[in-house]
Order: structure tokens, then sequence, then C-alpha cells
């Protein structure tokens, strides 16, 4: 053979090995997804199987003890969680975002972006001591005190509070995206029609960009249900369902990260926890996924 | 004066207020870190290991934190690199980057991405039971590279989605392998990879619910895979539990530290973007 088809061969020989290992590599790691949900459930299923789903789920009473595991609690306390941080973090980001997009000067742009960096980068325990330090006395000497008689600061809206500040700044991100890919003709026909700025940015801006706002604020949704140490920290870790803002909630990724110690110690407990981090996987999963695709279609959408 | 001139002047308040209030928030957490922290902090802690009594607050440093955290992150920075790299041609080189699969793909990774850290922790305690290991050093490997992987293809797919189909083909016109392609799409992307890696590493520094489960904590610097590693956030963390103030002052010291170095990671970050831009066919 010619020293130059040896060559060639070789060339082309790689090519199909590399495509091979590359090949082998992505279905892999699209696995990864799948074993994931098995594993956890395949860990989880003892206990479905000694109480059943909806027991499990609605049941409120927690003895580890006597083998006896209802989640109703802690998934409350991650829904309230959750939603509080979404109902002070979305107006936040929303308006700052229609300020930096509509009526910024260009400095404060320039001044905000690092800022969004900084904030995302923090890891999430300094947000934890950021919480006991600041939010937690502040709710329990000041803000607290307005509304109840004693409260220990360690509540779910401390919970709330850190929580939204470690969404901002993912929303406000993902709202500039968006807000940015809004055709300025529409906004210029609606100013040339005497709306004001803020009528624009209500009637055309925010309107045309809702299925976008929907996925980001789902996007956040699934940050917040899932974070675990600052709220940790912050939320008092007690097991009882919150009635009020001021008492202590007990989330599931706090249930899970408290009691990873002991659960190869007591019958069941460890499937019970198990159980707990596939009700977020399933729950997360849904959510992002859901999220994601609408966000895809709205770029798409905007695409020329 | 007129409705709509009213409700303009409100909503520019409002909207002044809130992206204000994304600077307070940022003052006010740096602002505490530093404030508890930069008293504490001393050459001492950085550089020796916990002794005896350190729990009670006695002296000793946070070294074995920094020492296991830096391995666990530079272990895994490194072979999520190894293992995202190829995924990220196979999407964008070896198959259109519009295909069905390419597209599925990216899905996946977008759900692994916001997938959180402690059902990581969780699902990679569920494997190394499987397989009989205690927590160790390799355990936090293990669940590191799984939270990396999603954030490294993610990142460098953005940048490798850019690239355009015109570079690609006149590098086949050329007689090119796709191989031999990936490497001209490797100089395209290379800032795209710097910048991801940083951001990435400072993400799995501060992490500490995957770690929880999987690494353990020790007193001692691991020297082998098998024995269990302590990290930074889980030192904060700890400390912060303890009832001794000193032993929370180093806490204080310790978070002071994890932010400075997940801060300098973003920043050189993106100083790198700029640097390695100049390879950059635009």
């Amino acid at each position: 053979m010619k020293h130059e088809q040896i060559l060639l061969y070789t060339r082309i020989f790689k090519d199909r090995t590399a495509s091979l290992v590359m090949k082998i590599l992505t279905f892999a790691s699209l696995l990864t997804l799948v074993v994931m949900g098995v594993g956890l459930y395949y860990k989880s299923a003892d206990i479905l199987g000694a109480q059943g789903l909806w027991d499990l789920i609605a049941g409120s009473q927690w003895s580890p003890l006597s083998g006896k595991f209802g989640f109703w609690p802690f998934i409350l306390g991650s829904v309230y969680v959750t939603i509080l941080a979404v109902f002070i973090g979305v107006p936040i980001s929303l308006l700052a975002a229609l300020f930096l997009t509509e009526n910024a000067k260009a400095w404060v742009k320039q001044a905000v972006f690092p800022v969004l960096d900084i904030l995302a980068g923090i890891p999430s325990v300094v947000y934890g001591l950021w919480g006991t330090l600041i939010i937690v006395p502040w709710i329990a000497d000041s803000f607290g005190p307005h509304f109840v008689e004693y409260t220990s600061g360690y509540t779910l809206l401390a919970g709330g509070i850190v929580l939204s500040v470690m969404i901002i700044p993912l929303l406000v991100s993902l709202f500039v995206e968006i807000f940015l890919t809004i055709p300025s003709d529409l906004k210029d026909a609606s100013a040339s029609l005497g709306a004001t700025r803020w009528q624009t940015s209500r009637l055309v801006v925010i309107r045309k960009a809702s299925p976008g706002i929907i996925a980001a604020i789902v996007l956040a949704v699934s940050k917040a249900f899932g974070e675990t140490l600052a709220v940790l920290m912050v939320c008092g870790n007690v097991v009882d369902i919150p009635h009020s803002l001021f008492d202590p909630a007990y989330p599931l990724p706090a249930l899970i990260a408290n009691n990873y110690g002991e659960m190869l110690s007591l019958p069941m407990y460890e499937s019970a926890l198990m159980f707990a981090a596939l009700i977020m996987f399933v729950i997360i999963f849904a959510f992002n996924a859901t999220a994601r695709i609408i966000l895809q279609r709205v770029e798409k959408s905007f695409k020329l | 004066m007129k409705l709509k001139f009213i409700e303009e002047k409100i909503f520019n308040v409002l909207m002044i207020l809130s992206t204000a209030a994304v600077f307070g928030f940022c003052a006010s957490i740096i602002w505490t870190i530093l404030k508890t922290g930069f008293g504490p902090l001393n050459w001492e802690m950085l550089t020796s290991l916990p002794g005896g009594g350190f729990y009670l607050g006695k002296e000793g440093g946070i070294l074995n934190a920094i020492a296991g955290s830096l391995m666990i992150v530079l272990s895994s920075a490194f072979l999520g690199l190894v293992i995202s790299i190829p995924i990220v041609f196979y999407i964008n080189v070896y198959r259109k980057k519009t295909s069905r699969l390419s597209y599925f793909t990216r899905l996946s990774f977008d759900v692994l991405f916001g997938i959180p850290s402690i059902v990581y922790g969780a699902f990679a305690f569920t494997i190394m039971i499987f397989f009989g290991l205690k927590t160790s050093l390799l355990g936090g490997i293990i669940v590191i590279t799984l939270l990396i992987i999603p954030i490294f293809v993610r990142s460098m797919d953005e940048v490798a989605k850019s690239v355009s189909k015109d570079l690609l083909d006149a590098t086949y016109s050329l007689g090119a392998t796709r191989l031999e392609s990936c490497r001209v799409v490797l100089r395209q992307i290379a800032p795209g990879i710097a910048t991801a890696t940083l951001l990435s590493v400072g993400r799995a520094m501060g992490d500490a619910a995957g770690v929880l489960f999987t690494a353990g904590f020790t007193d001692n610097i691991p020297t082998a895979l098998n024995e269990p590693a302590a990290t930074l956030p889980l030192s904060v963390f700890f400390q912060l539990s303890s009832p001794i103030p000193e032993v929370r002052e180093r806490a204080y010291a310790a978070a002071l530290l994890l932010t400075l170095i997940v801060l300098a990671l973003s920043v050189t970050g993106r100083l790198l973007t700029r640097k390695f831009s100049k390879n950059r066919i635009k």
C-alpha cells in the first residue's frame, strides 16, 4: 500500500474511533438522568411498598423511631418557602429588568451585570451565613414584633427572603435576555400611539414576553425548591406545618441534609430520605423540562 | 395631570428602587462577610490543620478544608472537561446542530443543570453504597463531577453553537475529517472553555449539599482516594453551628475565604474571555 493511502486510512480510522467514543459519552451522560430517577425509585421502593404513596405524601406524622413517615409538613414547608421567595423575588427582578432594558443609563447597566455575577456566584452557605447574621435578627427584633408576640427569627419568612435574593440574579438575567428579544418596532408603535414608557412596558413588552417570563419563573421555582444549605440554616427546622410567616418551617432538602447521618441506623429511614430526594427529583424534572421547552419555543419564534 | 403620567412616575420610582435593592442585597452580603470575617482571618488559620480542641476554640486552622476542597474540585474539573468536551463536539460537529439528538441532549443537560445538588448527593450516595464505598475523597469527586458536567456542557455549547457553518464547510472542503475540524472549532471555543471552567469550578467549590453525603469530614488532609475529605463550605457550616464564639468567628473567616476564592475565579474567567478571544473569527 502506498504511503499516502495508509495516512488516509489512519486519519479515517481516528475519525471513526473518536466518533464512537463521543457517541458513547453522549449517550452515557443522557443515561445519568434515567439512572438517577430509577436509582432513587429503587431505593425508595421499600418505603413505598410499606406505606403506600398517598400515605407518605399526605401523612403528617413523622416519627422515624416507630417507622412512621409522613412527608406533608416537609412538602408544605418547601412549597411555602418557594412561593414566598417567588413572591418577593419576581416583582423586584421584573421591575429591575424592565428598568435595565428600557430606562437605565449605560453606566447602570455596566455596573449591574458584575453585581449579578457576584450574587450568582456567592456560595449557598455564605447566603445562609448572611441570613443568620442579618435577616434572622431583623425578623426577631424589628420586623416580627409588629405582628406576633414572639418569634425566634428562624422562620418561613427568613427562608423566603434569603431564597428570593438567591433567585434574583437568575431571574434578572433571564428577564433581560427575554426583553431584548422583543422587537423595538412594537415598542415604537406603542409609543407613537401616545403610550408612556410604563404603558408600553406593561401592555406590550410584558405581554409579548409572558411565555418567557413564566418559563423563567418556573426555573427560579425549581432552583428555590432544591436549595439546601441556606434554607437549612435560616428556616428553624421544626417538624410542624407552618401556620404563619413567623413559624419555623422544615423544607425537604433540609430534612435530607440534617438526617443523612442517622439514616443508616434506623430501618426504613434511608428509604424515606431517598423518597424525599425522589419527590424533589420528579418535581424539578417536570418543572425544568417544561420551562426549557417553553424557552426554546420563545427563542425560536423571535428569531428571524 | 393625566393618570397615565402619575402611573409612569410611580413605576419609575419602583423600578429604580428594585434595581437599587439588587445592589443593596449584594452590598449587604459582601459587607457582612467582610465585617465579620476579616478580623479573625489570619495566616495561621490558612496554613495549619485543626489542632487539639480546635472545635472548642483552641488553636489550629482550616488547611484540611482548603486542601480537601482543592483536591475534589480540581480532579472533578479535569474529569468533567475530559467528558464534556467530546459531548460538545459530538452535538455540534459530528451531528447537525439542529438534529433531534442534539436537541434532546441539550434538553437533558438543561434538566440535569437544574437538579439540585442535594439530589446529586443522595444519588451518588446510593451508587456508593451499591459499590460498597464509604464517604471518601472519591465519593466527593464523583458527585462534583456529575454536578459539573452539565454546567460545562451548557456553557461550552453556547459558544460552540455560535461557530459558523461556513467555517466547518471550509475545513471539509480542504479535505479535513470531522475530528480535524474539531481542532479548528477548539480554537474558536477556547475562550468559552476557559470561562466555563473557571465559573464551574467556582460553583463546584461553593457547593456543600452534594459533598455532605459523599465526602464526609476529617481533620486531616486525605492522602488516598478512600479517605474522607473535608471541604470549605462544610467547614463553614459545621463551625457555624458551634455555641463557642471563637469557633463561629473562624466560620466567618472561612466564609470570607470561600467567597474570595469563588469571586476571584469568576473575575479571572471574565478577564480570560477577553484575552483568549484573539483567535476567534467573528
